[in-house]
């Protein structure tokens, strides 16, 4: 079973995409792990090691995605976890985004996205290797 | 078609003749808030008593509006909601707004200052000035309104845990401006409950925010009296994804959760209800819009004056502000958010609101341009001068469905009251997590009606452009967050700091008893006691507050 932590870093409360889409993975057969508001980076890391998440998907409309989300992508490598699979939704102009995908991270969410959409992205990879 | 036919006019003839008819196939006939609703209203489904439920503008139960003249007295207040970087350029977009015709300020302030922390707070990092402008200190709040005479402009703060502290400082900007603390005017959000419930922007536990939001009460019937101390607000109930109805529940659920609270203080109805005021969201759905803002004036008047017994008709009127739903906006196609904006904000002034906020088209994207936000004021502008539905006082009165409506939501309120106190008051609901789970399922709910395409939206599931592309959005200069953290530090070193020590001490001392807090942060403010030092103080006291995460 794929385990996803999804994680709201930052200071901002806007949790219903998060939730939203929690909600759609679990349905979808994951294993969901939400983390709740206003985590630091480090307590990020923490969950998705404890955890053991296949995937870690960020969520934040504070306008601070380009300050957390690469400490974010540090913290996961400098525990080993440089292959977790981390994606980002979020009201992400589009410049950064494509300076996030640059960083490491597999893709980025903006307003409109189908759940179904990434329902798909996280199965296709995070698919057991055979 | 036989000549009898022609002189059928009974609703039985039309329920067969609209039965014979194919209805549209795939998409959904209830409301966005998933209300289900009859292809047409006629009269025997709508129970009104004209006197008892609907009065004349400026009379009870102020259905039709709560002043007897409306727009045709004085147009709703134009007030474009701003704020980004520092106190300077903040400033500089305040004035530009009142040069466009704008009629008042709202301040919008950044994660960092909603949070309680300070600009060189290491949680502070990226946030600085990001969704609105960094506030540390009553010198930031100085430079926020220079060469903005206080004493001529109302000027809306939406803040909330550390209101009390936003509010110090702006009576001591009036000070030193000159304008005497009983001559400002504006409102503060200070709505503390529906940041549990919705925005999530906490600090303190509820019952010492509570106490907080009380002292702020008490402080300003008497030293503020031109003030609104609590604008209770629906608009992020509803962002957050709850329904029409939802919002309109919850939302008076808390006030008078904040009028109870007032009341076990010792204070009189008459000297505080009359300052409360109300923010509501307009959302796309129309008609169930504007059922929403009649229902609610209607159970706020009917409550005040049956349950809390106020006495003065000015407790009884629910004034409101209303912002156009940020949640409908698109980031494809986005020029298309004029449109579902102009429609919302039409729907706003139709329900009769005191003053208005227009999203830009560009906000699903970043913090909008000026170019986006001039258009955005324009469109109200269109509304008051070129569309004459101000010259007509509350004009869908009457109409069968607006009726049916306006009951309708008034039913549902009433249902969610009896389970709020079921659940022991609000303050029990929130821990339960009721309202929480309640709006989380209705934000699911709608969006796999979208995702099943039985609700459209342009541009998204439907009408889609191949080649969508994005406008010129605002950048925010990330030199900006280094600028505020200089600076708040320059004032740091500078400052008495025995001073600062001893008015955080009293501070303490304060939070632990039960004085009313506002002169104790007043006089921290005048040391350049700063923001988050303050929050501090009583994080220390009363510790925080952590929500049970659910999904």
């Amino acid at each position: 079973m794929i385990r996803v932590v999804i994680a709201k870093p930052g200071l901002d409360g806007h949790d219903r995409g998060a939730k939203i889409i929690a909600r759609a993975l679990r349905d979808a057969g994951m294993e969901v792990i939400y983390t709740g508001l206003h985590q630091t980076p480090d307590q990020i890391v923490e969950t998705a090691l404890q955890e053991d998440a296949d995937a870690v998907g960020i969520s934040i409309l504070s306008g601070a995605h380009m300050t957390l989300v690469p400490r974010i992508l540090e913290g996961l490598k400098a525990q080993g976890l440089g292959d977790v699979l981390v994606v980002v939704g979020g009201t992400i102009p589009e410049d950064d985004a494509a300076e996030l995908r640059e960083l490491g991270v597999a893709a980025v969410f903006t307003p409109g996205a189908h759940t179904s959409e990434i329902v798909e992205f996280l199965r296709d990879k995070c698919a057991p290797v055979a | 078609m036989s000549l009898r036919d022609t002189t059928d006019q009974s609703l039985e003839g039309w329920r067969e003749a609209y039965a014979a008819t194919p209805e549209r196939k795939g998409e959904l006939f209830s409301t966005l808030s998933g209300l289900e609703s009859e292809p047409l209203t006629t009269p025997e489904m709508v129970d009104v008593d004209y006197d008892r439920d609907l009065g004349y503008p400026g009379q009870f139960p102020f259905t039709r509006g709560v002043y007897p003249s409306m727009y045709r007295g004085r147009l709703w207040t134009m007030r474009q909601f701003a704020g980004f970087g520092t106190a300077e350029e903040t400033n500089e977009r305040f004035r530009y707004l009142l040069e466009h015709g704008q009629t008042g300020l709202s301040t919008a302030f950044d994660m960092p200052t909603l949070m309680g922390y300070d600009s060189d707070h290491e949680r502070s990092l990226g946030e600085v000035g990001r969704e609105g402008v960094a506030v540390d200190s009553l010198e930031d709040m100085q430079t926020l309104f220079n060469g903005i005479p206080l004493g001529e402009v109302s000027t809306s703060m939406t803040i909330n845990s550390p209101a009390a502290i936003l509010l110090a400082f702006y009576a001591c900007v009036g000070e030193r401006q000159g304008v005497s603390r009983d001559k400002l005017r504006g409102t503060i959000q200070t709505d503390i409950l529906k940041e549990y419930i919705a925005q999530k922007e906490f600090i303190f536990p509820p019952e010492p925010s509570m106490r907080l939001v009380t002292d702020m009460v008490e402080w300003c019937a008497t030293e503020m009296p031109l003030w609104h101390p609590i604008s209770i607000s629906g608009y992020h109930i509803r962002e957050a994804g709850s329904t029409a109805a939802q919002e309109l529940a919850f939302t008076l659920a808390d006030g008078f959760t904040y009028v109870e609270w007032a009341l076990e203080r010792g204070l009189d109805i008459d000297d505080f209800a009359p300052r409360l005021s109300f923010f509501f969201n307009a959302h796309l759905d129309f008609f169930e819009e504007i059922g929403k803002y009649r229902a609610a004036r209607r159970i706020w008047a009917r409550e005040l004056r049956d349950r809390y017994g106020a006495r003065d008709p000015k407790s009884l009127l629910m004034r409101f502000h209303t912002q156009t739903a940020g949640v409908s906006l698109t980031a494809q196609q986005p020029e298309v958010n004029i449109v579902r904006t102009a429609i919302e904000a039409l729907a706003a002034v139709l329900g009769g609101t005191q003053s208005l906020h227009t999203n830009s088209y560009d906000e699903a994207l970043a913090l909008p341009t000026e170019d986006a936000v001039r258009i955005a004021l324009r469109t109200q502008q269109v509304i008051a001068h070129e569309t004459g539905v101000v010259n007509q006082i509350d004009p869908l009165g009457g109409s069968y469905y607006v009726e049916h409506m306006t009951n309708e939501m008034e039913r549902q309120a009433y249902a969610y009251f009896d389970q709020i106190e079921k659940l022991g008051g609000v303050v029990e609901a929130i821990k339960q997590n009721f309202f929480q789970r309640e709006i989380a399922d209705a934000a699911f709910r709608y969006q796999a009606e979208v995702e099943q395409q039985q609700r459209i939206v342009v541009g998204v599931n439907r009408y889609q452009l191949e080649d969508d592309t994005a406008p010129a959005i605002l950048k925010i200069d990330p030199a900006l967050e280094d600028k505020q953290i200089a600076r708040v530090k320059e004032l740091k070193a500078r400052r008495d700091n025995a001073a600062v020590e001893s008015a955080l001490a009293e501070l303490k001392r304060g939070a632990a008893s039960d004085t009313n807090l506002m002169p104790l942060i007043v006089d921290a403010a005048r040391v350049d006691v700063t923001m988050g030092e303050m929050c501090d103080a009583f994080r220390e006291v009363w510790g925080i507050w952590r929500e049970t995460p659910t999904f």
